[in-house]
């Protein structure tokens, strides 16, 4: 049975809005509909889309904050909206913009209030502490109030916080937006360990689509409150009628190179960009530039999955 | 509900902490708390050096009046006054995390940023009271209905503070309009009811039942009859009033928390 099981899930609102001196329209707005997927234990799922698309409506009714207007949700066998605080104990969520520790307490009297709220056991708690501080690098601010931690400092304190408890499934909403480079780089590392270690489900709606390369075999893409895509990473680019691009770096300047199934899309001195199929194989355009050229050097970029995801939602 | 008062106290528990951190400050604000509080009674004292009686009340009357609204009205702002900052919750987003942790919203409300340094205002209330209890002859019954009255008085006024506050569910600046009520109810029972036409105080009794705080049970205390002729039973009608005044409140938070959970905002 799927840990996250979504079934024709929707959410409308109805909106209010002057549309006279006294007369009043209201426009219903469909922030999720007809909704369904399914996530198994073990995995670790991005859920994108553009701004409005619906993604925090569906963490929302996930987790029980909001009561779906149709359809159906079950997490962990329970039904969210119903069973709202005995899923609690099940689940942890991180929302990237704000924070759910206590503004003016150190990280370490936020994570004792918990232990006791969860009821967590003693054994649990050491190792879950001992484990997520080391690894998050939190050692040093456990005395710190969280109103005095960086931006990085505080979501790697939220995230150890939202871990305490053990939770089957993690929900993830932006969680590394406004971090700097290497911030990034050690949140994604543990959360990937996270994953391998403990087979914890991972749910994240980004931004940024290294998150989601760095993450997710999966990713699901969400817009206008629908599914547009449900699958593994590779199919996604393939399926946006995306291309891959060959840069050869030639000895000498030459005219565009001239060869089958590619194009050249730009030229800077010696340096030429050619674009090809992302389902098409490198090799033989590879074999045909060599034994054109003198190449000294070459290399293949992947699509940029932003630009696969406007197309995606351009149709 | 076990659970639930285990929760509050945990997160009180820790606020009180918290705030033991800086013993110099909190020992200010307390002070600061009784100081002004007292300034408030001082008005009415001075009110008294024109006067004889008030209403028809003197001024001891009048200080246990003030005394059982203050202790009743202050140990409630002091456990859930932190409810009228539901608007806040919702805006910042905090509201989100409170749902997604294991104990009632409502709880989480109440106990956020308790603050011990209130004991001071109660203590304000405490003296005044204590200054004016010698014009009671005591007896065990009246004690009985003193002590009924209180911890009722703090369920009446823990329930306007939180069906007041739950208006920001609909208006979420509306925070203004539960003071109103919270504060102002309990600035309207430190004067004896005679000083007010009949519609308030009909108000204060069916709409609003402000009055089983202090007015009825006092007039039992005092030994004096209701110039409004109100039933004798509506002076141990106290537990009753709140009673059904909990029943109101639980309907009221229930449709806010639904309201926000089918709108998100």
């Amino acid at each position: 049975m799927p840990l996250i099981e979504v079934r024709d899930l929707s959410r409308e609102f109805t909106i209010r809005r002057r549309a006279g001196v006294l007369r009043r329209e209201s426009v219903v707005k469909h922030a999720v509909h007809d909704l369904s997927f399914e996530i198994d234990a073990g995995e670790m799922v991005g859920y994108i889309g553009p701004n409005g698309a619906g993604k925090s409506t569906t963490i929302k009714m996930l987790t029980g904050i909001l009561v779906p207007s149709g359809g159906s949700a079950l997490v962990a066998g329970l039904e969210p909206a119903r069973q709202r605080r005995e899923l609690a104990r099940r689940i942890g969520v991180v929302f990237g913009q704000r924070t759910s520790l206590w503004w003016d307490l150190p990280l370490r009297d936020s994570f004792e209030l918990l232990r006791r709220i969860y009821r967590i056991p003693d054994r649990t708690f050491r190792r879950n502490l001992e484990d997520h501080v080391a690894l998050l690098d939190l050692g040093d601010l456990m005395d710190t109030p969280v109103r005095q931690l960086s931006l990085g400092q505080r979501m790697r304190g939220d995230i150890a916080a939202a871990l305490l408890h053990d939770p089957e499934i993690l929900y993830l909403d932006e969680p590394t937006i406004g971090l700097d480079v290497v911030s990034k780089g050690r949140l994604r590392e543990f959360l990937r360990a996270l994953n391998h270690e403990r087979r914890t489900t991972l749910m994240l709606t980004t931004h940024d689509l290294q998150d989601i390369e760095a993450l997710c075999d999966r990713v699901i893409v969400i817009d206008r409150g629908t599914a547009v895509f449900d699958g593994p990473l590779s199919s996604l680019r393939i399926n946006g009628g995306a291309s891959r691009t060959l840069v050869v770096d030639l000895v000498d300047e030459a005219p565009a190179i001239a060869i089958e199934g590619a194009q050249v899309v730009k030229v800077e001195g010696p340096r030429q960009w050619l674009s090809f199929p992302a389902d098409a194989s490198a090799a033989p355009l590879v074999a045909q530039v060599a034994a054109a050229y003198d190449v000294a050097d070459l290399s293949i970029h992947e699509p940029a999955i932003e630009d696969v995801i406007r197309q995606l939602y351009s149709h | 509900m076990v659970d639930a008062v285990r929760a509050y106290w945990l997160i009180a528990a820790l606020w009180i902490r918290a705030s033991m951190a800086y013993p110099v400050s909190f020992w200010t604000m307390t002070v600061g708390g009784v100081l002004i509080t007292f300034l408030d009674f001082v008005s009415i004292w001075l009110m008294f050096s024109h006067l004889d009686s008030y209403g028809g009340f003197s001024l001891r009357e009048i200080a246990l009046l003030y005394g059982v609204t203050s202790i009743a009205f202050r140990v409630a702002d002091m456990l859930v006054g932190s409810v009228e900052k539901i608007g806040q919750k919702v805006r910042s987003g905090d509201l989100d995390a409170m749902m997604t942790k294991p104990v009632p919203v409502l709880v989480q409300l109440c106990a956020d940023r308790f603050e011990l340094r209130r004991l001071g205002q109660i203590a304000q209330g405490v003296a005044v009271f204590a200054w004016a209890a010698p014009i009671v002859e005591w007896t065990p019954q009246r004690l009985l209905v003193l002590v009924v009255a209180l911890v009722s008085g703090v369920v009446i006024y823990f329930c306007v503070f939180v069906t007041f506050s739950t208006v920001q569910f609909w208006t979420t600046d509306a925070s203004e309009f539960a003071n109103a009520f919270t504060y102002g109810g309990n600035t309207i029972m430190q004067y004896p009811m005679t000083i007010f036409p009949r519609e308030v105080v009909r108000s204060l009794t069916y709409l609003l039942p402000l009055a089983f705080v202090n007015w009825y049970p006092c007039l039992f205390l005092l030994g004096r009859t209701d110039p409004y002729g109100a039933p004798d039973w509506f002076r141990f009608a106290s537990p009753l009033a709140a009673l059904a005044l909990v029943g109101v409140t639980a309907l009221v938070w229930r449709q806010g928390l639904r309201r926000y959970r089918s709108t998100g905002s």
